[in-house]
Formats: C-alpha cells, structure tokens, sequence
C-alpha cells in the first residue's frame, strides 16, 4: 500500500512541477486576443480535420495565407463528433471572432441557426446548401452568412477536355460518389468538355452508390475503374472522396491516367494522375477574411469559377510530361473562352 | 468497506495522474506551458455554463453507452455494437416523432420515444444474443458485423428515403420536442444539454438495483463469473445471454434520444459516430460499476469537450492521446491495485 501512495505522490509532484514550466515562444497562446488590428478568424472543419489533402487542408492553407498577408488571427477548430460541429462554432461566436467560417456544407443548418443568434458576427459556409421554399424559389442565407459556392462544372470542363484530347482510344470514363446533383454537376461539365473537343468519343459514367458511403468505398472504386479500363476507357476522372483512391490503385495496376479531384491528388499514384480538378477553397476563404478586413463584407450567395480562380486544373513540375504543350495550349484557350462567356457549361446533366 | 473505496478510487487515480503527465510531457513538445493549456481546459469546460452544459450533454450519452457495455460485460459478454445500437435507437425514435402528431405535450410522448428507442437498440443488440444463444456464435464477430449492416442500412434508408433535400437528416420533428436545460436554468443558453440527462442518471441507478438486487441480476452476473457453474446452479445461460444483448442493446439505444429529441430535434447520418466505442472505455474505466460509469461517462466528456477548447493551442489528438493513456493505465492498474492492497492486509 506504501508503495501506492508513494507512485501517486511522485506521480502528483512530477505534474505539479510541469505546470509551471513555461517554454520560450508559448505565449502565441494569447494570440487572436491582442489589441492590434488584425482580423479575427474562426476556422471550424469538418469532421475528419487537418490531413485530408483536400478541402480541410484547402481552407486551412487559404487561412494561414490570410494570416501572413493580411495579418489575420486564425483560431482552429477540429470537431470530433457530430455535436462538437455547433459547439466548435459557438465557442469562437463566443470570443467575439470577426469571421467564423464552417468548412464543409454540413454546417449550413448550424450556422443558419446562430447567426440569428449572433448578428454581429459574419458568417461564412463552404458549399453553403442553399434550401429552397415550397415554390422551388432559394431562401437566401441570413443578412450575416455568405454561401461560398463553386462552379465545379468549369473545373470538370477543362478536365474533360484534357482527359480527350489525350485519350488515345477515344474512350474516356467518369466515376462518381454518391449520385447526387452536386456531383452530377461534376459529371455535366466533365462530359460537356469532352464533347468540346472530340464529339465522337465515348464517355463512360458510373456512380458507387447512392448513399454517402459511396464517398468512402475504395474497393467499389477500384471495381469501377477496372472495368471501365478493360472496356478500353484511358482517362477516368473521379469525383468520389476517398472512392478515388481506388480509382488511383486500377489506374497504377493497369498503367492507365487517372485524373484526381478537388485537391492536387498526384502523390496518390505518380506518374498515373494526368491532372486534378481543384477547388480553391482556399482562395475562397482568403477572399472572405480579405472583405472582413476591407470591410466589404455582406451575407450572400458567393460563386467561384474559373474566373475568380475558384475552380481549376493542375499543370506544374509532375505532370508536364504527362500533357502535351498543344493539349495545354488548347485546354488554356478553352478556359479563356469559359472566362469569356462565350462557351456556356452545362451543370446539369 | 475501505478497502473496496480504495480499490475504486486509486486505479482512477493512478490512471489520471499518469495521463496528466504524459499531457504535460505532449503539451511540452508543442512549445506550450501546460498550466497555461490546463486551465484553457478547464476553463472552456467547467469553467462557463455553456461548456459545462457540453459536458452534461456528451455524459448522457456517454452514459448510456457505457451502461450498455457494462452490463453485458458483467454478463461475460463484450457488446462492440454499441454505436449502431445507439443509431439504431435513435432512428427509431426519430421515426417515431415524425409519425407522432404535432403538438403532442413531451409528457406524452417521452414514454413512446423511449419504447421506440430502446426497441430499435434492443433488436440490433438482441440479433448477436440469439445468434449466441442459439448458435454459440461469438459476440464480438457478430456485433462488429452488425455495426456494418446497420449503419449502412439505416444511411440508406436516411439518404434515400427520409432525408431533407441538400442536407443529410430528416425533416424536423414538432412533436413533443425534449426540452433543453437552458429552458430551466438560463445561464446553459446554446448548450446541447437536455432532460435526457435526468433520463440517465435514473437509468444508471435503475441498472444498478437490477443487477445487485434482483434475481435476474444475480443470475447475469453468475453467468458473467462461471457460465458453467451458473448453469449448474440452475440459471438458464442461454437466456440470460439473449436477454442481456438485448437489454445492452436498449440501454445504448435510449442513448440516441439524447442528441435526436433532446439537441437536433431531426434523426442525422452518423450522429453517433464515436460515441458507441468510447462506451467501451467509459465502461472499463468506470469498471462495470453503474456509478462508476456515471462518472467515467463525466470525465470523458471532459476531456472531449476540453479538446475542442485548446484545439486554437495544441492539437485536439492530444486529448486522444489522453483518452487512451487513461483506458491502458486503468486497465494496467486495477490488478496492480489489488494486489498491493490484499498484499497490506494479508500482512
């Protein structure tokens, strides 16, 4: 029993000496609650949090670059479970934030809720659901929220267009999360851009399911892919959260492209990843603190294309080799005619 | 008496303090003070209404979970099913209230709700009990099985069928809606917390007299000691295995009622995710102990809600981190502890 109380009381000594310890450069604790003028960011991700080398990361990345170029103060919040998403948005509402942004469009109904609770603080929602009443018209978000949206379908445009103009067989296939408009969005402006460029070529779209874990089933995708390959597809884009990664693995067994979604998805398979059809969730969230701080802020319904940056494709070191300079030349010309307005995109299919 | 207090109370000592500690040897590793990150724990938790109102709310159904698996656990029966059992629960109360009419006073529709939740946790739980009893098929494979099929079913039947356009959970639900605890005491303002915590802690004490005052709850427990010798003795082994699950299944099942009537008011995808399996740790650290687990359940929601608090510091894995040390330290202590303590009163 001595020997108990004798653990538990070095145990308490060793925790009571380390309270006090305080190394050098821990003051960046208080950051955020200075008096300087620098915008107060709240950042809430979604579940799933730091790592995920795509929207998460996107926003984070658009954060830490407000941070440095307009001297923001950035807190961050990593829910944990379903409930932490509303507490993680109160508890920075709470600290008087300028701008409290949820990272994901699951955070539409919490967000709505408490921006009437908190008028003063703006709001932003990337991929903000935009609900519409019994006539079908949008109910606008509240006077504090902005709706960050995105026109994936250009980004999937641009993307169609290259997987054609490198197919070799004239087939080209699409592999889909879960079928739904917002991914069917992907699918429009992916088809429209092939058919931009090759209007005989064949495109081959499958989904992986109709319920969200079609977003996580990467045997499911390796399925598609394969036999999406074996029909003699070359290129497949995917749209399909971690789906994809199963894209990659056919696309790295069989020696065919694969072309990666949302974030820069190279490293998943080098060499097999053509290109990626980024979001600029980062862009988007620069942008926001950008207006927060210029003061320029206003709820509404915010869109980001080709335009604005918000949408785009991959062309750097890795995959140069992979495209061809007349590939790139044209796929740049059809962007600027996008920008232009002179090629309207489909979003439906 | 004091010795079964000590044998209690100084495994959640033991464990704590060397949590604490290897905290202090994390939080050191970012460059922070720990003193400074404790108190932003402590202070983002206990220290104001509405983060102490998110641990009440994270302890209920931490508690029920915990219930579910420590009851099975005293039958010799390792329920991992917890998490669908809790969804599952909480579906059916969900389709409950939506099917109820509007405007239904809660006094009349808690008992449907709770009946309906525990009904749905019940059946989930209640499948791996009989493929036990029936079948000697072990409880672990079939509830972890189960976890699959019922998750992904009941994302199914959400997405397909039930959810609102854009979103994914159901329409909301107006009758007879839980209320909150900022509705009695105003200072919990936004906190998720509801009735459903009284719900709990009836239920724990509720829990605790079946199975150490009434026969059934004997023969649960001899079941749990020495299923052989309780057959012996009389007691219908098979029996008390389905029973259990089923009643193991409810208890985690009443636990969705916490954030489906008492916080959303609406059934959403994978509200559950997590909770369930954390069960196993509240149940294991609270040592099958009803009380033990209220306060486990207590702890937990702690540290889950403190890691939300000093996620702007260090990162919020450190409170998994946390988490862990203190299910393995518990784990380790409680045979050191009981040793040491007989060893001294042996002597």
């Amino acid at each position: 029993m001595r020997k108990l109380l004798i653990v538990v009381g070095v145990l308490l000594a060793v925790h009571v000496a380390l309270l006090f310890v305080r190394p050098s450069g821990s003051a960046q604790a208080a950051a955020g609650t200075g008096s300087d003028r620098g915008v107060n960011v709240g950042l809430v991700l979604d579940i799933g949090g730091l790592g995920d080398k795509s929207f998460n990361d996107g926003a984070y990345r658009g954060a830490v670059r407000a941070e440095k170029e307009l001297g923001a103060h950035i807190r961050l919040i990593e829910p944990g479970e379903e409930s932490d998403r509303e507490s993680g948005l109160r508890l920075l509402a709470a600290q008087h934030m300028d701008l409290v942004i949820g990272v994901g469009f699951i955070f539409t109904d919490d967000v709505t809720q408490l921006a009437k609770e908190y008028p003063n603080i703006n709001f932003a929602v990337v991929d903000y659901a935009i609900a519409t009443d019994k006539a079908g018209n949008p109910i606008p978000p509240p006077p504090n929220v902005a709706a960050l949206k995105f026109k994936e379908e250009e980004g999937s445009f641009l993307v169609g267009a290259l997987a054609a103009l490198v197919s070799r067989s004239k087939k080209v296939g699409f592999v889909g999360g879960m079928d739904v408009p917002l991914i069917q969005k992907f699918e429009a402006g992916y088809k429209a851009g092939v058919r931009s460029v090759c209007p005989n070529c064949t495109v081959i779209s499958q989904y992986a399911g109709v319920t969200p874990i079609a977003f996580r089933n990467p045997g499911k995708g390796k399925e598609l892919a394969l036999s999406q390959y074996q029909q003699g597809v070359d290129v497949i884009y995917h749209a399909s959260g971690s789906t994809g990664l199963g894209v990659f693995e056919a696309a790295r067994q069989t020696g065919k492209y694969a072309i990666g979604v949302d974030a820069d998805q190279y490293s998943e398979a080098p060499g097999r990843v053509l290109t990626s059809m980024v979001k600029g969730v980062d862009v988007a969230v620069f942008d926001m603190v950008k207006r927060v701080r210029d003061k320029t802020f206003s709820g509404g319904i915010y869109t980001y294309g080709l335009a604005q940056n918000g949408v785009g494709y991959v062309y750097d070191e890795h995959n140069r080799a992979l495209i061809p300079d007349s590939v790139r030349a044209r796929v740049e010309q059809l962007k600027g005619e996008i920008i232009a307005g002179k090629i309207p995109v489909p979003s439906t299919r | 008496m004091r010795r079964t207090v000590e044998e209690a109370l100084l495994p959640a000592l033991v464990a704590l303090l060397v949590a604490a500690v290897v905290g202090d040897v994390l939080i050191l590793s970012f460059g922070q003070s720990p003193g400074s990150v404790y108190r932003l724990l402590i202070d983002g938790t206990w220290g104001n209404a509405y983060g102490f109102g998110q641990v009440l709310y994270k302890t209920t159904t931490l508690t029920f979970t915990g219930l579910a698996v420590a009851i099975g656990l005293r039958a010799g029966l390792f329920n991992i099913g917890a998490e669908s059992q809790l969804a599952a629960g909480g579906f059916l109360a969900g389709l409950a209230g939506l099917m109820l009419p509007m405007g239904l006073p809660a006094l009349a529709t808690l008992p449907i709700y709770i009946v309906a939740a525990a009904a749905g946790g019940a059946i989930v739980g209640g499948i791996p009990g009989v493929l036990k009893a029936r079948f000697g098929a072990h409880e672990v494979i079939t509830t972890i099985m189960l976890n699959f099929i019922v998750l992904a079913l009941l994302n199914y039947l959400t997405a397909a069928h039930l959810k609102v356009e854009g979103t994914l959970h159901t329409a909301e639900i107006h009758a007879g809606a839980l209320p909150r605890l900022s509705s009695m005491i105003g200072a919990f303002r936004g906190s998720a917390a509801n009735v459903v915590l009284f719900l709990a802690l009836i239920t724990a004490a509720a829990v605790a007299w079946f199975l150490f005052r009434t026969r059934r709850g004997f023969e649960l427990r001899a079941t749990g000691l020495q299923p052989a010798a309780a057959e012996y003795g009389g007691v219908n082994v098979g029996g008390v295995w389905w029973r259990t699950m089923a009643l193991s299944g409810a208890l985690a099942g009443i636990g969705g009622l916490n954030y489906v009537l008492g916080y959303k008011h609406y059934y959403e995808e994978s509200f559950a995710s997590g909770a369930g399996f954390l069960g196993i740790a509240v149940a294991i650290v609270g040592r099958n102990n009803p009380i033990g687990v209220v306060v486990a359940a207590f702890v937990f929601a702690t540290m889950s809600q403190g890691g939300l608090a000093v996620n702007a510091v260090v990162p919020k894995q450190i409170v998994d981190v946390l988490q862990a040390v203190v299910i393995i330290a518990v784990a380790a202590s409680v045979p050191e502890v009981r040793r040491l303590a007989r060893a001294r009163s042996a002597a």
